[in-house]
């Protein structure tokens, strides 16, 4: 049962990925492209309607978390406290920016709040990137089953290469991971702004497209040689267990489809490629540290796995049979409110 | 050690009790916006759906303002009190996980549609998309209400040899015999609170001779929901409240009344200050035998008092639970006088020219809010100095690694992110409130309740 709630935490997260990744990627555009307000009012509105159901995946899985693997949720969430905290913040600053802007009308509102919303996009998307990063990294569990990682990196090398022992949360290699967080989730956002919207926007995001997926390939490459030799148990998995490689096949399929589709000008299927290629990295990522969910970067007799995380098999049974029917709801809601809010994006 | 403890109760009780001011004006809300969204059905008076717009505008700053300042809430869990979710997470992690896959998703599909829909959706959806706001606004407080009510009467767990607790019955979590009162009593005072704000709304609109159509609207159904409600607050909610804190927390009970001595035939403190060192409450005034009554319906019914329970299990903050009950109670009891008044005052059609009665209704506008807060205060003061009542100590639960001065940190980014969103909300909503409501033409009442971006 706990290898079932492995999967759904896993999938869980990677929907909050993707669904909430596009709305922080439009976020991210409308600081570095979106010049005019007429483009700002048109990323506002194409993410408008959904951005706050896409954040409750965020709360949902760590909901599940909390229940199934109640263990990692309270070592995870209190040695990552600093690091968390910026980010609730972050989420703070960004939901309101996306709902107050429009309220009063005046040259000192506006960009005020163009900015924060680019800036906090930009900064969450590093942030979790380096929070996936540190967790396929490991970090330094003592026999309690906690630990407490510092925010700040001291730029050094370790044993491992790019960690330094004395590293917090950032180090060499997380940075990393943030910065193909970023450029990934800045390619995503693109991918659904050329969908949802028309004009002089939609002919910039074609424009810089492009470039961005030359460097999300070239980031991934590094960060996967990175992560090979920080994390042995990666490369241990994919020999054992074969089969794993479907994760990284889907992943550079959707990598392959986002080519194919921008060449047919197909604007939904390219999102869908997107969308595509995240989920084939995070479960990629999730099949490399198995059986870990929080591996130790000092000693694997400490780490983590989702056999010592797991809540008592009872709740996990009682919570799958609600689980099921949740999930059955959710569907209809989104794709109702997806399919009530579909088409392009149209701003007076 | 004891430092970082301090600063991480401080930490959870500032930005719960910030965050549950927007939560209960957005549930009391979006009750009273469904009841008005009714009576625009009902009637087929376009009158009640231009009063609903105009509240949906409120709903939409309270609602903002209450998710993200939400989403804290449920990580905090984990960061600041990792030993108490590494122990409990199998059981209450259940209510918050359900609140996240059956209310949030909800709330939020609908919070959308209630704000951009209007025109696609036509009267009927839209007043569906009301109700559905309200339901899930307030299912979202029944799973809440729930984890708390675990943890002040915990329940269907069993004990596992590692020490942490583990599920062994969903429906006795679910449906907690402590947890039905609270969420009724909770809900209620969220309505009182949405109840006053509207009433008190529209009596200022009618002082300034403004909307005054709509004020009246406003004031008839703020002053009759926010009655019936306060009525229901005392009786039977609060009365069942009192009942399950004297059965199951004794001492709760001893140190909410400043009762030091067990006494046959206990008097009901009205005022008095307690002295915790000399253990006596001063000045008190009283009425005689009261106390054994309300609790056990026998007027010489023996309460039990402070000195029949081991000092280390005494609340740690007797004056600050002692006043919070108070002010709550009183408020509670004012409330229903007031609210009273102005309903008879309605019923005589005086109400509407009475200045000073606009002027109280008002002046009421915070008090909801401060008897919301003083009645958490209480419950949760009151479980102290548990975190899981009998269970595990509130000294147990913090994490171990996180250090006072990086509480502190984040406490005063809290703190300065919370005064700035307050500030925005406080301007946002006195524009809308100096905006008034509009009656749109209805060649222009498809327009939608909301701006566009």
């Amino acid at each position: 049962m706990e290898l079932v709630w492995l999967a759904i935490v896993a999938v869980m997260i990677a929907v909050y990925v993707v669904m909430d990744g596009f709305d922080i990627g439009a976020g991210i555009l409308s600081c570095l492209l979106a010049k005019e307000d007429k483009e700002k009012r048109q990323i506002l509105q194409s993410i408008g309607p959904v951005w706050d159901g896409n954040e409750v995946w965020l709360l949902a899985g760590g909901g599940v978390l909390y229940f199934a693997f109640p263990a990692l949720y309270a070592s995870g969430f209190s040695g990552f406290y600093l690091p968390l905290m910026i980010v609730l913040w972050l989420l703070i600053l960004r939901g309101i920016s996306i709902e107050l802007r429009g309220h009063v009308d005046s040259p000192l509102w506006k960009p005020f709040w163009d900015n924060v919303f680019g800036g906090a996009s930009i900064l969450l998307a590093i942030f979790f990137g380096a929070a996936l990063g540190n967790v396929v990294r490991g970090v330094p569990l003592e026999s309690s089953g906690f630990f407490f990682l510092p925010l700040w990196t001291d730029f050094g090398f370790g044993p491992h290469g790019l960690s330094s022992p004395e590293g917090g949360f950032l180090d060499w290699y997380t940075i990393l991971v943030g910065v193909l967080a970023l450029l990934t989730l800045t390619l995503h956002g693109a991918k659904w702004l050329i969908f949802k919207t028309a004009g002089s926007l939609q002919e910039k995001c074609l424009r810089i497209e492009g470039k961005l997926w030359i460097g999300v390939v070239l980031m991934v490459v590094i960060v996967t040689l990175a992560t090979f030799s920080i994390q042995p148990q990666v490369m241990n998995n994919f020999k054992s267990a074969p089969w794993g490689f479907i994760f990284p096949l889907l992943a550079v399929a959707g990598l392959a489809g986002m080519l194919v589709f921008r060449k047919a000008h197909q604007e939904l299927k390219g999102f869908l490629a997107s969308a595509l290629y995240i989920v084939g990295m995070l479960t990629g990522a999730a099949f490399g540290i198995f059986p870990y969910v929080l591996p130790s970067s000092t000693n694997p007799e400490l780490a983590l796995t989702v056999y010592s995380a797991k809540a008592a098999d009872y709740g996990l049974w009682v919570g799958f049979l609600w689980w099921v029917p949740g999930m059955i709801l959710v569907t209809i809601y989104f794709v109702y409110t997806y399919r009530m809010f579909s088409g392009k994006v149209e701003v007076e | 050690m004891e430092d970082a403890l301090i600063l991480h109760r401080i930490q959870f009780a500032f930005t719960l009790t910030f965050h549950y001011v927007f939560v209960q004006l957005s549930m009391g809300l979006a009750l009273l916006i469904f009841i008005m969204k009714t009576l625009a059905i009902r009637t087929g008076n376009r009158h009640y759906n231009d009063a609903a717009r105009f509240w949906i505008r409120i709903l939409a700053v309270s609602f903002i303002v209450g998710v993200v300042t939400g989403i804290p809430m449920e990580f905090q869990f984990g960061t600041n009190w990792a030993k108490f979710s590494r122990a409990v997470g199998g059981v209450i992690g259940q209510t918050l996980a359900m609140e996240g896959v059956f209310a949030f998703f909800l709330e939020s599909t609908f919070i959308g549609l209630l704000l951009w829909g209007e025109k696609l959706l036509g009267p009927r959806g839209h007043w569906i998309a009301s109700m559905m706001v309200f339901l899930g606004t307030w299912l979202s407080g029944y799973f809440i209400i729930q984890a708390n009510a675990w943890m002040l009467h915990p329940v269907g767990y069993i004990k596992q040899p590692d020490g942490s607790l583990a599920l062994d019955s969903y429906w006795s979590l679910l449906l907690n015999p402590w947890g039905f009162w609270q969420y009724l009593h909770n809900q209620l005072g969220a309505a009182v609170t949405g109840s006053l704000v509207v009433a008190g709304i529209g009596a200022f609109y009618l002082i300034l001779r403004r909307h005054e159509e709509f004020a009246r609207t406003f004031i008839r159904l703020g002053v009759t929901v926010g009655l019936i409600a306060g009525i229901l607050l005392l009786f039977p909610t609060g009365d069942m409240q009192g009942r399950n804190i004297a059965r199951y927390q004794p001492v709760t009970l001893a140190a909410m009344e400043g009762l030091f001595e067990t006494t046959e035939g206990a008097p009901l403190a009205i005022l008095g200050q307690p002295d915790v060192e000399k253990q006596r409450l001063d000045n008190p005034l009283i009425l005689p035998k009261l106390l054994s009554f309300i609790t056990y319906q026998r007027w010489d019914a023996e309460i039990r008092g402070l000195n029949a329970f081991p000092k280390e299990d005494w609340p740690d903050n007797i004056p600050l639970l002692y006043y919070s009950f108070r002010i709550m109670v009183g408020l509670g009891t004012i409330f229903i006088l007031l609210l009273g008044i102005a309903a008879i005052r309605l019923r005589n059609g005086k109400l509407f020219e009475s200045t000073p009665l606009l002027w109280t209704l008002g002046l009421l506008i915070p008090f909801p809010f401060i008897a919301n807060t003083a009645g958490w205060i209480t419950v949760e003061l009151g479980r102290q100095p548990w975190l899981v009542y009998g269970l595990i100590r509130t000294s147990e639960g913090a994490s171990p690694y996180v250090s006072s001065g990086n509480t502190m940190f984040t406490l005063l980014g809290f703190m300065g992110i919370y005064t700035v969103l307050a500030i925005l909300f406080l301007f946002l909503v006195y524009r809308e409130i100096a905006d008034g409501p509009h009656a749109v033409p209805e060649s222009q009442s498809q327009r939608g309740a909301s701006k566009a971006y």
